[in-house]
Parts: C-alpha cells; sequence; structure tokens
C-alpha cells in the first residue's frame, strides 16, 4: 500500500516524515503518473490559492478530483479549503468533495495563529491533541453526512465522510501520529472495500 | 528554544511556504499578478531592490500605506523588510499585521552591532545570510526561516550559488563532528549548543533555507532547488522584465518541478527580454549589499 503526498507546494516533507514513522511506504506526488501509484493521497499545508492555480496548471485538478470520489484523501489546512464543498465570501475554485462549508484565514493573520488542545474523538475513544493552527481556515458549517472527528472549543476543527478527512490544523507537525495512523487505517480499509 | 510553542507557529508558517516563489511587489496590481502567477507569499516593497540599487541614499522600511493596500488585496502571507537592527521598524510592521519581517541586508542597516531580537516579537523574521556561522548566529537570535542573500538586484545568480554551497557544506561538517567538538564549534560560530546538536543530529538546519539575491530565469530557480533551497525569493527579477506575468508563472512551474528539465526547458521558451542585470564582478564594494549584517 503507498500513500502519496501531494508534493506541488507546502509542507509535504513534514507529512512525509510522520506517515514514515508508522513504517508506512510514501510518494511524492508532482504529476498524474505519481497518483495512479497511490491508495491514499494527502494534501499538505501551503497557500491554498497557489495550491489551486498550480493543480490547475498542471492537469492535476481533475484528477484529483476524481482520485477522491473512489480513494481516500486527507487535506490538512489548506487541503481542508481544497476538499470543502463550500467557501465563504470567496472566488477560489474547490474539489467538492466533503459537505463542509469553510472560511478562510478565519482566525486572522500570522500573529493570530496559536497553538492549543483540540479534542478528538477517534474509534470512539477520546483523545486531547496539539491543535497547531497557522492561519488556519473554520468550518462554519457541517452537513449531515459529515462525522466530527475533533473539535476546538465545540468547534468542528477534523471531519471526515466514507472517502475524505480534513483538519483546519497541522497534525504533520505535532509529535503524536495518531491522526496518521487513523488515517492510513482508513486507505487500509477503503482500498480493502474496493477490492 | 527550538522546541517551544512560539517557535513552533513560526517555523510551522516557514514550512507552508516551501516549494514556491516568494515575489517582490511595490503595488497591489503587481501583488495581483504575483498572487495569480501562483507566488506563495508576496514581499511589500515602495522599491525593488534594483530601484533601490540605482537610487542610492538610505533605503528605509515601506510606506505602511503600500502594505496596507497590499495586504487589502491578496490572501497569501504579506511580508514586508526592516532595516537591519531597526526593532522599532520590526515593531509597526507587526502593528500592520504583516506575515513576516525580513531583516533585510537590501535596506540600509540601523545597527551596525546588533540584529533585532526576534524572540521578543509574535510575527516570525527571515535573515539573510552568506554563511553558515551568519545562518545559526540569525537562528541563535530567534529567526524563523534563513535566506541565503546573493546579490540584491543584481540578476547574477552567482553570490546566490557561492552563499547556498557555502551554507550547505557547513551543514555537512557540523553533521559531522563528534560531540567532542561542539562546545567550540559553538564558540566559533557564536551560536547556541543547542542549535548545533540539532544540525549534527539531523543534518540539516532547524529552520527551513530559502534562496534569494540574483533569480532571474526558470534555470535560475532550479538551480537554487537543485542546490538546497526549499523556496526562492524573486526580488527584480520579475517585475524588472519585459513581461513579468509570464515569467512569474514560469518561475513557479520551474521551482516546483525543479528536476523535470523538459518542463524547465518549455517554460523557459519565449520569456521576453530578462532584467538587464549588472555583473557581480563588476560591483564597487560600496555596491555590494551581501556585506551589510555579520
Amino acid at each position: 500500500m503507498t500513500t502519496g503526498i501531494l508534493a506541488i507546494q507546502g509542507d509535504f516533507e513534514k507529512h512525509q516524515q510522520t506517515l514514515e514513522t508508522l513504517n508506512c511506504s510514501t510518494l511524492l506526488v508532482k504529476d498524474k503518473n505519481h497518483l495512479q501509484q497511490c491508495d491514499g493521497l494527502i494534501i499538505p499545508g501551503g497557500e491554498s490559492t497557489t495550491l489551486v492555480n498550480l493543480l490547475k496548471k498542471h492537469g492535476l485538478w481533475q484528477s484529483v478530483h476524481e482520485f477522491g470520489l473512489q480513494k481516500t484523501i486527507f487535506g490538512t489546512c489548506a487541503g481542508l479549503i481544497l476538499l470543502a464543498n463550500r467557501l465563504v465570501h470567496n472566488r477560489l475554485d474547490s474539489l467538492s468533495l466533503i459537505d463542509i462549508t469553510v472560511e478562510r484565514n478565519a482566525y486572522g493573520r500570522q500573529i493570530d495563529s496559536f497553538i492549543d488542545t483540540v479534542d478528538l474523538q477517534l474509534n470512539h475513544k477520546k483523545l486531547n491533541f496539539e491543535g497547531v493552527f497557522i492561519r488556519a481556515p473554520k468550518i462554519v458549517d457541517v452537513g449531515k453526512e459529515v462525522k466530527v472527528l475533533g473539535r476546538y472549543q465545540q468547534s468542528p476543527v477534523m471531519v471526515e465522510n466514507e472517502h475524505i478527512m480534513a483538519s483546519t490544523f497541522h497534525p504533520e507537525i505535532t509529535a503524536d501520529s495518531c491522526i496518521h495512523q487513523y488515517f492510513i487505517e482508513k486507505v487500509r480499509k477503503n482500498s480493502h472495500d474496493r477490492s | 528554544m527550538l522546541l517551544d510553542k512560539d517557535m513552533k507557529l513560526k517555523i510551522g508558517l516557514a514550512e507552508m511556504l516551501k516549494g514556491g516563489v516568494i515575489m517582490d511587489v511595490t503595488t497591489p496590481e503587481h501583488a495581483k499578478i504575483a498572487e495569480d502567477a501562483g507566488a506563495v507569499a508576496v514581499m511589500a516593497l515602495e522599491r525593488i531592490p534594483a530601484q533601490i540599487r540605482a537610487d542610492g541614499g538610505v533605503a528605509r522600511m515601506s510606506d505602511p500605506a503600500i502594505i496596507k493596500a497590499i495586504q487589502k488585496i491578496v490572501s497569501i502571507p504579506v511580508m514586508a523588510k526592516c532595516r537591519i537592527g531597526h526593532f522599532a521598524e520590526a515593531q509597526l510592521l507587526q502593528a500592520l499585521g504583516v506575515d513576516f519581517i525580513d531583516e533585510s541586508e537590501v535596506l540600509t542597516p540601523a545597527d551596525e552591532e546588533h540584529h533585532v531580537d526576534k524572540t521578543k516579537f509574535k510575527v516570525p523574521f527571515v535573515c539573510g545570510c552568506r554563511n553558515i556561522g551568519e545562518a545559526l548566529r540569525r537562528v541563535a537570535e530567534g529567526a524563523a526561516l534563513i535566506r541565503t542573500k546573493g546579490e540584491a538586484g543584481t540578476g547574477d545568480i552567482v553570490e546566490a550559488v557561492r552563499h547556498m554551497r557555502a551554507v550547505q557544506s557547513g551543514i555537512k561538517r557540523i553533521h559531522s563532528l563528534g560531540d567532542d567538538e561542539l562546545i567550540a564549534e559553538a564558540k566559533s560560530l557564536g551560536t547556541s549548543l543547542e542549535i548545533l546538536k540539532y544540525i549534527q543530529q539531523n543534518g540539516k538546519l532547524p529552520v527551513p533555507n530559502f534562496s534569494a539575491g540574483g533569480v532571474a530565469t526558470p534555470a535560475d530557480a532550479s538551480l537554487m532547488m537543485q542546490l538546497g533551497a526549499e523556496t526562492v525569493f524573486v526580488g527584480s527579477g520579475i517585475f524588472m522584465s519585459k513581461e513579468p506575468e509570464k515569467r512569474a508563472k514560469a518561475i513557479v512551474s520551474a521551482t516546483t518541478h525543479y528536476m523535470d528539465f523538459d518542463l524547465v526547458a518549455k517554460v523557459s521558451e519565449n520569456l521576453g527580454e530578462p532584467m538587464v542585470g549588472r555583473e557581480n564582478a563588476r560591483l564597487s564594494e560600496e555596491e555590494r549589499l551581501a556585506g551589510r549584517g555579520w
């Protein structure tokens, strides 16, 4: 099983390091051929405007969309913005793979970035997790089919549906790899169900 | 210090900017062109380095009105420059809400002995360096991102290459040191043991390492990425060229796909005239910016 990390721009190396600590085989994805070899994909943090531009320019936009209809994708921060169905006051296109509404840079600029505890619920277990929020977006609305996996001060900050997982914070910057572990299990389960 | 929460947030933003291009802009229109071309951040300036070089005189922090106008128009991070050691300019930039401050040798230094104590700020700083010692002194002062200096406003890549090679060979040397050699090394480089230990164990800097000063073509960007830069700053190279929009897009593509030589060749076609440039070797000592700071 191979997990791809979109390596167009952003903190893809941090995700790769985390996955490697979990003995997971990884591939940095820069084009369609790379994507075809993957069972799951991470869209890392970075700049959402830049990522959308570059995905379209290099003909990856449609391929990532189709990938997400069948296989598992995890988006963090900018990755979450790309996956969301709707964005508040925004002209940016999205892949529309998870039924949430997102507001970009909702906490403010870099001086408003912060680290605080997120309450996770993974596999029916409650966990505390160090949430690193960098120019983070907010999830302002969650559709019926979407499950909330993490909350910060009662608001949803990590969500999933059948194929897609997304967080507004950066688990790849925290030493605890339980969220990536959860993602790998989701990839494994989905690829097993397909075969 | 390296592992505290404050540093984690600052380095975190630098991590998000990896694999991209940061462009110098002087107007909201240029900022929009940069964002649409795929820049990961813009550096809001009153004058770009080539203009500063041509104009002479004292170069200071930009007019806050220009910075605010640029912040309004783009959603990507906005950076701005303060003079070396001018902590009041830095305080002002933090009050304006810029996302990153560049304590830059491109502006006229305000303090010949002390750089800004960057640990006192909530906003992250990027600083220039010519070699490993300079890089690590800036990290010890709290810089969350290092960029090699190059020679800004020349369009000549030679200094950028020299500085990047010097930093990379410094990293390799420290990585090979024994535990018993670290204190003497810390003394000679003027940095902390904690930082040297990190490099000795990990074989890389504790903060990202970008490249600046002289990038003018897609091939320049690919060269710097192959030499170990994790993102490139492009100053005068874009908006001093004949077709900035096209060149900006081409440099972004070449940075992302720096090992895909067919693609770099393709985007390099018909870009129009690059910036005219100044050959580094012909600059007089007073004209050199990289020697500012220590």
